[in-house]
C-alpha cells in the first residue's frame, strides 16, 4: 500500500486544561494521509480530550489544530463533512434496527436515499448481517454492535476516522475481527485514528503515539519504538515509559 | 430540509417503538380528564354538621329540619355538650357545629331576635368559606319563614325591596365540568410537550447518541426542528383528542373557532417546547429534568388560575404570571370555548406568547452547544 506523505491531521502546541487540571499538554503531531495513527495510553492519559478535540466535540483552549485542512476552530462544520467518529460510549440507538440506524445516520450527513438503500445492502453483505437488518440494536452481541457503529461511522466516507477505545470489553477474536474492518477502511484510502489502551492493537498500527499524563512521550512506529526501549513487544515499551 | 426529515422519521420510529408511548398518549388523557374532572370540584355535597340543640323547641327543631332535608347537608351527631362537639371537629368528623342556646326560641318570640352559633373547621379556607355561605343562606331562607308564622302577615313574606336575579353568563349552571375541563386540558398538553422534549433530549446525552450527532455536520436548527416537531404533533393531536372527549362525554361546550384555538396553541407550543429545550440543556440526567420541571409545572400550575382565579391573586403574583405560559392559556382556551372569545379578544395574549416564544427558543438554541 502506497503511503502519501501528505498531511491530514495537524496539532501544534495543543493545551487542553479543564481548570487547573491540564488534559493535555502542548502536544505536537502530525497524521499522514492514509495511516492508522494509534494514540496510547492508560486510562486517564488525556487520549480522549485530545480525540474529542480533533473532532470538532470540544473546543481546546490553546493551540492549532488542523483536521483534512481546516481549522477545528474556526472551520469546524467544514471539518465535520470529512471525519467519522466512534465513541466508546454507545453511539448508535438501541431502539433502532440495524437498518434503521444506518439509514438515519446517512441521512443526516445528507446522502440521498438511494445511494443510502444501495450502500446498506451492500454492507450488510460484507458483514454478511443480512438476517438481522431488522433486529434492534439492543438485541444484538456487543462485538456486532461495534462493528455496525464502525461501518456507520465511515458510511459517508469520510477522509479521516476517529474512533475512541471502540474493542473495549470484547474477546481477542472479535478485536482481531474489528481490526479486519480497520484495514479495510485504510485500504479504502481513509485515515484511521484510533486510541486505545491495548497494546497487542498498537502493534497493528502504523504509527503510535504514547501519551502519559497530558504529554506525548513517544512517537513512532511500533518497529523502531520496540528497537529503541529494547523490548519484546509493546506492551514493554508502554511499561518503560509509563514508570 | 431533507435531514430534518431524516430526524422526524428517526423521533416517530423510536416514540411509537416505545411500549409506553401509546398508552401515555392515548390512556394519560383520559384518565385525567375523567378523574379530575369529576374529582376537582370546588361545590361541597357533603357537610357534615354536628347539632347542639340546648332549646329542644318547636322553632330550633324546625331550623334543624331545614339544614337536614337539605341536599347539601348531612347531621353527622347530636348532643348538648360543647367538648363533644369540639372532639368530632377535631377528628374530622365534622365539618360545621350548629349551636342553638338555651332561649332561642323565647327570645325570637319576646325580643323578635335571637342568636345562634356557627362554628366552621377552617382547615380549608374554601371549604369553610362555602360552608359559610350556604349555611347563611339555608338561615335566611329560615328567616323568612318564620317572619311570617310570628308575625302573622302572610304578605311581609312578598315584600323583597330590591329582588336580585343572579344570570350567569357563559356558565349559566355554573358546571364545574365545564369550567376544569379546558384547564386540565391545558395542563395534559403542557406536561406532554414540556417534559417529553426535555426527557427526550436528556436521554440521548445519557445514551451517547448526541455525541455522535454533534459530530456530524447537522445544523443545530435542523437538530432543534427535529427535535420539537414530532412534540408539538403529539401535544396538538392530545388537544384534539381531549376536547373530542370533553364534546362526548361532558358536553363541554365550544362556542368558539376551534381553528383559532389550535392556532393559539401552536404559538403557546413554541414557549414550552422551548422551555423543555432549554431544560434540556441545563440537565445532564434525566433526574435532573424531572426535579427542574416540575418546579416550573408546579409553580405554573399553581399559579395558572385553574383552581383559583389569577385576579384574586395578590398584585406581586399577578405580575408573576406575566411569565407564566400556562396563565396565558388557562385564559384562553377558556374564553375561546365558553365565551368564544375572537382573535382580536385574544391578541394581547396571542402576541405576548408570540414574543415570549421567539425569545425562549433563541435563548435556548443559543444554550445548545454542539461543543463543549
Amino acid at each position: 500500500m502506497l503511503k502519501q506523505t501528505e498531511n491530514i491531521i495537524e496539532v501544534k502546541n495543543l493545551v487542553k486544561k479543564f481548570g487547573d487540571f491540564v488534559a493535555n499538554d502542548n502536544l505536537t503531531f502530525d497524521v499522514k494521509q492514509g495511516e492508522i495513527f494509534g494514540f496510547l495510553g492508560a486510562n486517564g492519559a488525556g487520549k480522549t480530550t485530545a480525540l474529542k478535540i480533533l473532532s470538532g466535540l470540544s473546543f481546546p483552549t490553546s493551540g492549532i489544530v488542523q483536521v483534512a485542512g481546516f481549522d477545528v476552530y474556526r472551520e469546524r462544520e467544514k471539518v465535520k463533512k470529512n471525519i467519522g467518529y466512534m465513541s466508546q460510549k454507545f453511539s448508535l440507538y438501541e431502539d433502532l434496527t440495524v437498518k434503521e440506524n444506518i439509514r438515519f445516520y446517512g441521512g443526516i450527513y445528507g446522502l440521498s436515499g438511494k445511494y443510502i438503500k444501495e450502500k446498506t445492502e451492500d454492507l450488510l453483505k460484507r458483514l454478511k448481517m443480512e438476517n438481522i437488518k431488522d433486529s434492534l440494536i439492543k438485541s444484538l452481541p456487543l462485538g456486532w454492535k461495534q462493528k455496525i457503529a464502525f461501518s456507520v461511522a465511515i458510511f459517508h466516507n469520510p477522509k479521516i476516522v476517529f474512533l475512541d477505545e471502540p474493542t473495549g470489553g470484547v474477546d481477542p477474536i472479535t478485536r482481531r475481527d474489528f481490526w479486519e474492518l480497520i484495514y479495510e477502511a485504510s485500504d479504502s484510502g481513509i485515515t484511521v485514528f484510533v486510541t486505545t489502551h491495548y497494546m497487542d492493537e498498537a502493534e497493528y498500527c502504523d504509527r503510535v503515539c504514547i501519551m502519559d499524563q497530558g504529554r506525548i512521550e513517544a512517537m513512532d512506529t511500533p518497529a523502531l519504538l520496540k528497537n529503541q526501549y529494547n523490548a519484546k513487544n509493546m506492551d514493554e515499551v508502554f511499561i518503560q515509559i509509563a514508570r | 430540509m431533507k435531514k430534518i426529515l431524516y430526524i422526524l422519521q428517526k423521533e416517530f420510529t423510536q416514540i411509537f417503538r416505545d411500549k409506553t408511548m401509546l398508552p401515555m398518549i392515548f390512556g394519560v388523557p383520559i384518565i385525567q380528564l375523567v378523574v379530575l374532572v369529576h374529582a376537582a370540584t370546588l361545590e361541597m355535597k357533603s357537610i357534615d354538621m354536628y347539632v347542639i340543640d340546648k332549646d329542644l323547641s318547636s322553632l330550633s327543631t324546625k331550623l334543624v329540619n331545614k339544614f337536614e332535608g337539605s341536599p347539601f347537608y348531612t347531621i353527622s351527631g347530636k348532643s348538648f355538650s360543647i367538648t363533644e362537639a369540639n372532639k368530632e371537629i377535631e377528628n374530622n368528623k365534622a365539618d360545621v357545629i350548629l349551636h342553638i342556646p338555651y332561649g332561642f326560641e323565647r327570645d325570637l318570640i319576646r325580643e323578635k331576635s335571637s342568636e345562634i352559633q356557627l362554628q366552621i373547621d377552617g382547615i380549608n379556607g374554601t371549604a369553610a368559606s362555602l360552608i359559610n355561605a350556604y349555611s347563611t343562606s339555608v338561615i335566611s331562607d329560615f328567616n323568612k319563614d318564620i317572619v311570617v308564622e310570628l308575625t302573622q302577615m302572610p304578605q311581609l313574606a312578598k315584600i323583597e325591596p330590591i329582588a336580585i336575579q343572579t344570570s350567569y353568563w357563559y356558565n349559566p349552571e355554573l358546571n364545574y365540568k365545564t369550567y376544569m375541563l379546558p384547564g386540565i386540558l391545558v395542563i395534559l398538553v403542557s406536561i406532554i410537550s414540556l417534559f417529553m422534549t426535555a426527557m427526550n433530549i436528556v436521554r440521548e446525552k445519557e445514551m451517547g447518541t448526541i455525541e455522535q450527532i454533534n459530530v456530524t455536520p447537522i445544523r443545530k436548527h435542523e437538530f432543534i426542528i427535529g427535535k420539537l416537531v414530532p412534540f408539538m404533533i403529539i401535544a396538538l393531536f392530545e388537544l384534539a383528542f381531549g376536547l373530542t372527549i370533553g364534546k362526548l362525554f361532558f358536553h363541554i361546550p365550544i362556542v368558539g373557532n376551534v381553528g383559532l384555538l389550535f392556532g393559539f396553541t401552536l404559538v403557546y407550543l413554541l414557549v414550552v417546547l422551548s422551555l423543555g429545550l432549554l431544560i434540556s440543556t441545563l440537565a445532564s440526567t434525566q433526574q435532573q429534568v424531572m426535579f427542574i420541571s416540575f418546579f416550573f409545572m408546579l409553580v405554573f400550575i399553581l399559579m395558572s388560575g385553574i383552581f383559583t382565579p389569577t385576579e384574586s391573586m395578590p398584585l406581586w403574583a399577578q405580575k408573576v404570571n406575566i411569565i407564566n405560559p400556562f396563565y396565558y392559556f388557562m385564559r384562553v382556551i377558556r374564553m375561546i370555548l365558553l365565551k368564544g372569545s375572537e382573535f382580536w379578544d385574544i391578541s394581547r395574549e396571542f402576541f405576548s406568547l408570540l414574543i415570549y416564544g421567539t425569545l425562549m427558543l433563541g435563548l435556548a438554541v443559543w444554550r445548545y452547544r454542539k461543543v463543549a
